[in-house]
């Protein structure tokens, strides 16, 4: 499993903890607000080498019945993945709205 | 079509969601080495980018145990939660530590030479991005010659950096530690070896991954891969293992690919005379000299 964003992202003072330990993993934010270009990926092109998800820096990448997908809740957009990836099977787009 | 280096990780995620830049190389060098790792490693952050990106209360992007720790402290936080947790009984665990180049090669150096003086059972891994990022990009022992950073500016006079960097690898080494080996975050599969591999070694493990910065470095985004591999290619690094008292060199070059082109393409080194260039050539040169008479290659 890997960290998810938690529904609720509301904090009461009770909830904070009181020393400075707190449960791993625990995200409240997403980073897709960062990207001003998306990776996109052409399923039909796309042979789930995975090469692409081992370099990723922020690991949103998985391959799933040998196709690549992306979480765009935390893809930033850096354009790693479509340099990597040999056979052309990913292409970055200008993010829209 | 299966990915030998991906079959042999986990298939989980242990850094996610965090706040690094876009296409920041030691968050992939921190994603990678956890992912060998796994669920028990407990992973010990000093002050600098990985922690400051990893810990934004309540983002915790770590989905292991993590702990921040002081600037000069990685090394000695990692011998505490080592000895802690044997003391405990607890047997199946890594403590394994990230720091910078500044957090390794300057301020935590004594930390970390006392660690492998004991012999402490920690794996210790530098990303090296050549400065002090989190704070602004200023110069650390370990940062290049010519490299302009804020305390070593470009000028008329004075092209940057006047230092050369810090042989860590090799000072690691000169205490007789049990394994240290360098890396590049553009070569994946050595250094997630190098990782397994130090986590099957009893005593104090080294590991110094080149891991480029395309903010302080001044490359775009989606150039820290090809950087990190050009860094290589080009001569200006190395890949190597220092193990049982010999040095192994891991890759040797038939032909270097062109150092000025790396370093123009590098708005840090942008400024550079055709002199300093040279100079960092002669240096790349006397260096492989030096290793090809010192270092064994092999595998
Ligand atoms: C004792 C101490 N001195 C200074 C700082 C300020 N500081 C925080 S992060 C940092 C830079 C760290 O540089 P490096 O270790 O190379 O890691 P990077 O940020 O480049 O990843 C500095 C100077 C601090 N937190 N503690
Ligand atoms: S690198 Fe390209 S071909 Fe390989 S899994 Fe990723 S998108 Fe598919
Ligand atoms: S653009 Fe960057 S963050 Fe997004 S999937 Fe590609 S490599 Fe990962
Ligand atoms: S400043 Fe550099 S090292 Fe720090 S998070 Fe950004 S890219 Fe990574
Ligand atoms: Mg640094």
């Amino acid at each position: 499993m890997k960290p998810y964003l938690r529904e609720k992202t509301a904090f009461s003072f009770d909830e904070v903890p009181e020393n400075t330990s707190f449960e791993a993993g625990y995200l409240v934010s997403v980073n897709s607000g960062w990207r001003s270009i998306r990776p996109v990926i052409d399923a039909a092109k796309c042979i789930g080498c995975e090469q692409c998800y081992l370099y990723c820096p922020d690991g949103v990448i998985s391959v799933r019945d040998g196709k690549a997908e992306i979480d765009y809740d935390f893809c930033k957009g850096c354009g790693i993945c479509a340099k990597i990836c040999k056979i052309g099977a990913i292409r970055m787009e200008a993010e829209r709205g | 079509m299966a990915n030998k280096t991906a079959e042999s990780i986990s298939r989980e995620e242990f850094f996610y969601g965090h706040k690094a830049c876009a296409g920041c190389g030691g968050s992939l060098a921190v994603r990678a080495a956890l992912k060998v790792l796994g669920q028990n490693a407990v992973s010990v952050l000093p002050a600098g980018c990985m922690s400051a990106v990893g810990f934004n209360f309540p983002q915790l992007c770590f989905s292991n145990n993590s702990i921040i720790s002081t600037f000069a402290g990685t090394a000695s936080m990692l011998t505490g939660i080592e000895a802690g947790l044997r003391a405990k009984g607890y047997t199946d665990f890594t403590a394994v530590g990230f720091a910078g180049d500044g957090g390794t090669a300057d301020i935590g150096i004594q930390a970390l030479s006392g660690a492998i003086d004991r012999g402490d059972n920690i794996i210790y891994i530098c990303y090296d991005n050549e400065a002090y990022m989190n704070t602004g990009i200023q110069k650390s022992g370990l940062t290049p010659f010519g490299a302009r950073t804020t305390t070593t500016p470009a000028g008329q006079n004075i092209h940057g950096n006047i230092r050369e960097k810090k042989n860590m690898f090799e000072i690691v080494a000169a205490h007789g530690i049990p394994y240290a080996a360098t890396a590049s975050i553009g070569y994946l599969p050595d250094f997630i070896e190098k990782v397994r591999k130090a986590s099957q070694i009893k005593g104090t493990k080294y590991i110094h991954v080149i891991a480029p910065c395309p903010t302080g470095w001044g490359i775009a985004p989606d150039e820290t891969v090809e950087i990190a591999k050009e860094v290589v290619d080009s001569g200006l690094w190395y890949l190597a293992e220092y193990e049982n008292g010999r040095f192994i060199l891991n890759r040797k070059p038939k032909q270097f690919t062109d150092a000025a082109a790396y370093l123009r393409k590098q708005g840090r080194f942008r400024h550079l005379s055709d002199e300093d260039i040279a100079h960092v050539i002669e240096s790349r040169d006397r260096k492989w000299e030096y290793i090809n008479q010192n270092f064994t290659y092999g595998g």
